[in-house]
């Protein structure tokens, strides 16, 4: 089928910003990606983007597609249900070139949920235990890609800059809900002032 | 702060000890050296998570014993034998022994290991890891679900994090600075502004990863290019085993993306197109007469030439005989909807959405998919960079995980055996490279150490070339999957050989279009292209050279393994006039003789 795909540019020298558009042959059952490829490798090397395991577990490749926030590599031509495929670079972020946005602020902030595990006891000799239920109560947000997709698509990430966003509850909750974590009341001092949500106990991910 | 002056338009960082790579044998390297008093950088060309040991699915090996009796010395045999006796016997039994504090270590780290009922690490089977010597498949891999890799790279980062760890995101390094024997530091590429920086140190450790890419069909990361083994060969470092590339049997058809062999671990079956009828009842399939014992758990080697025998036999799904376009099922139906959505949730979310196939009903389409580098630059089991087959070092410089050849894998990987490798030796490096910092010092660093990273960039941006990238891309990988992939012979390695040269030569015409600064990624493609051209040709030629059948080494016209004359190691150089050389080295064999491979 025959797409028209407009991709946005923008020139950090000029400050100048627009879409280009290319229009391109492409099978329906090939990846957003595939097609962004072809025009770089084809059309337009200077198309700049990230990318690198092109199927949705390393996270680089998260741009606005058709108005939805989502992994280029993950969305195929014909989920989207159209011939005019448009993409933008994530919102709320600070483009640098083309879709290309300073991920640094969003890493940056994540810090702040302590983002790593705080032991309840002593390392034993061999593994904690922890039962497959317990294991199974933050199985969720064990699989966060931190592609930032989420964060990016919150108004309120957009507008307040002290709002840590999406990303940041998911891995708070990894650590909170893990058996093994004792770090629930260091977390919790920063939550009040900074995350103005519920407190954890009454978390749950849908 | 550190030190930061500018030399020339470089910018000077001086560090103790840098970290090049932050996948998970880099990210351990540097927990290490952060449990010491020393200045530390990693510097990586992507953002640390998106590495690719995040894309390892089915677990980590050691023989913790959770489900079922196991031991050290089981995975030893297990691992050399896999090998096809090729792997270091010290470097496997020292891994193997590790591997068990390494996988507690991370679950300290607070790694999410799925559990079992009793609520230890849960354990799977995997491909060529046997109770007793080759009795029968044993639960050796740890894992969190289908993703294990995923879980391994989060949690190192985020101990990194916790020990306020530096990182250098998306600087891409081009080149080692060395003296004589010495490494000094590296020469990196800022892909946000395009400025050349030089980090100096008094230790440098390089964990980049594999070069899948430099195959059409990859499980492997668009960032996997064989970038650090290439900058080593270019400074006069020789790379040693690299005839041997893991085809792992079940990528996605066409895509080549990983369907984890714990898929098989779980009770997967392969089938033809004979076999059809058999779908979803759990009989066995074609690996039963390839191997008795273990059947579609025989390791990767194994399976995949099966599959290509399958497919050339015309018994593939289509039945055409091309193993370019043929493929086999891999069935899961059997496993139920429970199994497989609990324990393979990522690969069966990959067959539904490339393939629009769910495996809870029908089974998915597979081939083999270039996916491991068993060789690489060598190393001693402290991770100490090997300058020549007889093992003398290159000052100052370690290296560990894929980019790395201990050698433990030999001629052939044993599954779960990559992330063992990661997180024992990138330890080691480490720890080793805190004992070489006591007495270290700075190097002198001559005039102009960029020179050679400017006038290569300048080249390819300003040199007018009219060759394009991609072109020689796709052409580099098109004959390095036909000639040199899971089936080998004279002929086709010659073709591959002499059509890499000739690529070579078109690549000093390419011309990068784009001029920008910033986030220049068309000069980024350009000069991965150039590292994969020269790791291209050190793959052909050493599959060239040896004239046996070892492991993922297959000789269609040396079909048998020859341990007369090929139980060694190679040793590839290339000097600054292209011309190739071989050394060799012995294999240290300690408990295990070689004996003919059945399982």
């Amino acid at each position: 089928m025959q797409v028209t795909v407009e991709i946005w540019r923008y020139d950090p020298v000029t400050e100048e910003s627009h879409f280009d558009s290319f229009v391109r042959e492409a099978d329906p059952t090939e990846r957003v990606l595939d097609v962004m490829l072809a025009i770089k490798d084809e059309d337009d090397g200077s198309v700049a983007f990230r990318k690198s395991c092109a199927h949705g577990v390393c996270g680089s490749d998260a741009m606005e597609i058709n108005g939805l926030n989502r992994l280029a590599c993950q969305v195929l031509i014909q989920d989207l249900e159209t011939d005019l495929i448009r993409i933008r670079p994530l919102r709320g972020m600070k483009v640098l070139r083309d879709l290309i946005v300073d991920m640094d602020p969003f890493f940056e902030g994540l810090k702040q949920v302590q983002p790593y595990f705080i032991p309840a006891e002593e390392a034993p000799a061999t593994e904690y235990r922890q039962s497959i239920d317990e294991r199974a109560a933050f199985d969720d947000t064990t699989k966060c890609i931190m592609c930032g997709a989420c964060t990016t698509s919150c108004p309120s990430f957009w507008s307040n800059d002290a709002y840590l966003g999406p990303a940041a509850f998911v891995k708070a909750h990894r650590f909170i809900f893990d058996s093994r974590d004792a770090g629930d009341s260091v977390r919790s001092c920063f939550r009040p002032r900074r995350l103005a949500v519920a407190p954890a106990s009454s978390w749950s991910l849908v | 702060m550190q030190p930061r002056t500018v030399l020339g338009a470089a910018t000077v960082h001086r560090f103790d000890a840098i970290v090049v790579g932050a996948g998970g044998a880099g990210l351990r390297c540097a927990l290490e050296l952060s449990e010491h008093d020393y200045s530390v950088a990693v510097i990586s060309k992507l953002y640390p998570v998106r590495s690719h040991t995040g894309a390892a699915q089915g677990g980590v090996g050691a023989a913790l014993g959770n489900e079922e009796e196991d031991k050290p010395e089981w995975h030893f045999f297990d691992t050399v034998k896999g090998s096809d006796y090729l792997g270091d016997q010290d470097a496997i039994e020292l891994m193997c022994e590790e591997a068990i504090a390494a996988v507690y270590e991370l679950e300290h780290f607070g790694l999410p290991f799925s559990r079992t009922p009793d609520g230890k690490i849960a354990q799977r089977p995997f491909g060529g890891h046997t109770r007793n010597f080759g009795e029968a498949p044993v639960k050796r891999a740890a894992y969190a679900a289908d993703r294990t890799g995923h879980m391994i790279l989060h949690t190192l980062f985020d101990q990194c994090v916790k020990k306020e760890v530096r990182f250098f995101n998306e600087f891409y390094v081009l080149d080692l600075l060395k003296d004589g024997d010495a490494c000094l530091g590296v020469v990196a590429y800022e892909l946000a502004t395009g400025e050349i920086h030089i980090f100096q140190a008094k230790a440098t450790f390089i964990g980049t990863g594999g070069y899948g890419r430099v195959y059409s069909i990859t499980s492997n990361a668009h960032a996997s290019t064989g970038d650090c083994m290439a900058v080593c060969l270019r400074r006069g470092i020789p790379l040693e085993d690299m005839e041997f590339v893991q085809f792992h049997p079940t990528g996605l058809r066409r895509l080549g993306i990983l369907v984890s062999e714990a898929a098989r671990g779980e009770g997967g079956i392969l089938r033809n197109r004979e076999d059809l009828d058999n779908i979803g009842s759990g009989k066995d399939g074609f690996m039963a007469a390839v191997a008795p014992t273990v059947k579609d758990l025989a390791p990767r080697d194994m399976v995949a030439r099966a599959i290509y025998d399958e497919i050339k036999a015309g018994r593939g799904i289509d039945g055409s005989g091309d193993t370019g376009s043929d493929y086999v099922y891999l069935d899961l139906v059997h496993l139920g909807e429970m199994v497989i959505n609990t324990k393979l949730p990522d690969i069966s979310h990959f067959s539904r959405t490339y393939l629009a196939v769910d495996p809870i009903v029908e089974p998915i389409p597979v081939q083999p998919t270039t996916h491991y580098a068993m060789g690489g630059i060598p190393t001693d089991t402290q991770g100490r960079v090997m300058r020549n087959a007889r093992n003398e070092p290159v000052e100052g410089l370690y290296a560990a995980g894929e980019v790395a050849c201990v050698s433990v894998h030999g001629a052939n990987r044993l599954g779960t055996n990559s992330l063992v490798d990661i997180v024992v030796f990138g330890r080691r490096a480490g720890a080793d490279m805190a004992r070489y910092l006591k007495d270290a010092q700075f190097g002198h660093i001559g005039s102009e150490p960029d020179a050679f990273v400017r006038s290569e960039i300048d080249r390819l941006k300003h040199g007018g070339g009219k060759e394009r990238v991609a072109d020689i891309r796709k052409a580099m990988q098109s004959v390095m999957m036909v000639n040199s992939g899971v089936f080998r012979t004279e002929e086709n390695l010659t073709t591959a050989r002499d059509t890499i040269a000739e690529l070579r030569q078109r690549y000093r015409q390419v011309g990068v279009g784009d001029q920008s600064d910033y986030f220049n990624t068309e000069l980024v493609e350009a000069v991965e292209l150039g590292f994969m051209l020269d790791i291209a040709g050190t793959i052909a030629e050493s599959a060239l050279n040896r004239t046996e059948s070892r492991g993922a080494h297959s000789r269609e016209d040396y079909p048998e393994r020859d341990d007369k004359n090929w139980l060694k190691h190679t040793f590839i150089s290339v000097d600054e006039d292209g011309q190739v050389s071989f050394d060799y080295k012995p294999v240290t064999i300690t408990k295990f003789k070689p004996k003919p491979r059945v399982y």
